[in-house]
């Protein structure tokens, strides 16, 4: 009797001890917004609350992260309207030097199937540690543009939107956290250029 | 009894809510809003299933005399899972069920459940049982949730239905709305079954 009462204790504490630990990280972000998971994903290890001192710069938001009263970063909330339906909104992480550390994606209603891949790490996951200035020109371009990135198949229009989206918070954060002079690469070529689809006309 | 109607048997006609009349303070309580009902009904029916499912798994491993005490363990700690992960994951819906999360451990329906039920029977039959009176639960509350919510407030699961300019009942969405909702729900309840039954 007292057998089978501490056996059934011990199995159900075991029980509720695991979901404990596997719950206790989602219910301490559960208060938070969505963007600060967002921020935790897209930059390194940092002990702030970055979302307490946001910075708006041309409809973009821009956060500081620190660790140890050390900059680790910025995350900045940007968006692009060239995307094949529209908006979409990213969440992307610069490290000081100008590297993208990550990228998320906040919202979207690209195609499904096609232009919603973006979120795919197949995708996004190649800009992680991309550094643009070491690009031609400092533009992210897809291949069919003359660029470096690997565009989603039949989603080029999603895709250059999706770089327009990281290039224009990567310009605004070079010339307002970085480096005043910091020229950006010129905004007629690449990325903002009318696309002239062949890929079966979809995006 | 065929495995469906151990299933079918909580939703129609032996309904938890309607022609057991048990859990009535979260049914009561609650059903402020549709979605409530919906949430609330999902955490007792996930409760329901898997207590019954331990229960009648451990039947003849647990002694007759300290039986209630290891049913108070078992369902006591799948309510604190189902609290936790709600908790986590559903925060808003949480926030607005508040102690009733905590409160489905007393809540009769899951007790008599295991009693009358998950003791005497086998696993499968026994989730069945717990799956059927859990889903019966769930559309009963529901639906008095989306009765009060509509008269109330004038909408069904936060989409507005009546007009603004149109004043709602407020009754409805107090407490005493709760109890003329339910009454009523059980008379149509029973007429429909005299009806049905000859």
């Amino acid at each position: 009797m007292v057998l089978s009462l501490l056996l059934i204790s011990l199995v159900m504490s075991a029980i509720l001890g695991f979901v404990y630990n596997a719950t206790k990280g989602p219910i301490a972000q559960a208060g938070k917004a969505k963007e600060l998971n967002a921020m935790k994903e897209v930059l390194p290890d940092f002990d702030n609350d970055p979302a307490a001192d946001p910075k708006e710069i041309d409809g973009m938001v821009f956060y500081k992260a620190t660790k140890a009263d050390q900059l680790v970063g910025y995350a900045a909330k940007t968006f692009t309207e060239k995307g094949y339906a529209g908006r979409f909104d990213l969440m992307v992480g610069f490290l000081p030097d100008g590297t993208i550390n990550n990228v998320v994606i906040l919202e979207q209603k690209e195609t499904p199937g096609l232009g919603s891949n973006m979120t795919q790490p197949k995708f996004k996951d190649q800009f992680n540690s991309l550094n643009i200035s070491t690009l031609k020109d400092k533009k992210l371009l897809v291949k069919k543009d003359g660029g470096t990135v690997d565009a989603i198949s039949a989603a080029t229009i999603s895709s250059r939107a999706f770089c327009d989206g990281l290039q224009k918070a990567y310009d605004a954060y070079m010339i307002n956290f970085i480096d005043p002079g910091f020229k950006p690469a010129d905004a007629t070529s690449g990325s903002t250029k009318p696309a002239k689809e062949s890929e079966g006309g979809k995006q | 009894m065929s495995n469906f109607k151990y299933f079918s048997n909580g939703i129609i006609k032996n309904n938890p809510t309607f022609v057991l009349v048990l859990g009535t303070c979260p049914t009561l309580a609650i059903t402020t809003a549709a979605e409530n009902g919906i949430g609330m009904g999902l955490a007792t029916t996930f409760v329901l299933v898997c207590s019954n499912m331990m229960i009648a798994a451990l039947k003849n491993f647990i002694p007759d005399k300290v039986r209630i005490a290891a049913f108070i363990l078992i369902i006591a700690s799948f309510v604190t899972v189902v609290d936790l992960v709600m908790k986590a994951y559903t925060p808003d819906l949480y926030k607005t069920l508040g102690i009733y999360i905590p409160l489905i451990v007393v809540n009769c329906i899951i007790f008599a459940r295991a009693e009358a039920f998950a003791q005497k029977n086998a696993v499968v039959p026994s989730i069945l049982d717990g799956l059927g009176m859990g889903i019966g639960f769930t559309l009963a509350i529901t639906l008095i949730a989306s009765i009060r919510e509509l008269l109330g407030n004038g909408s069904i699961f936060d989409i507005k239905i009546v007009s603004e300019q149109i004043s709602t009942i407020l009754i409805f969405i107090l407490p005493p709305g709760a109890f003329i909702t339910f009454g009523y729900l059980i008379a149509i309840m029973n007429r429909l079954k005299q009806k049905y039954s000859n």
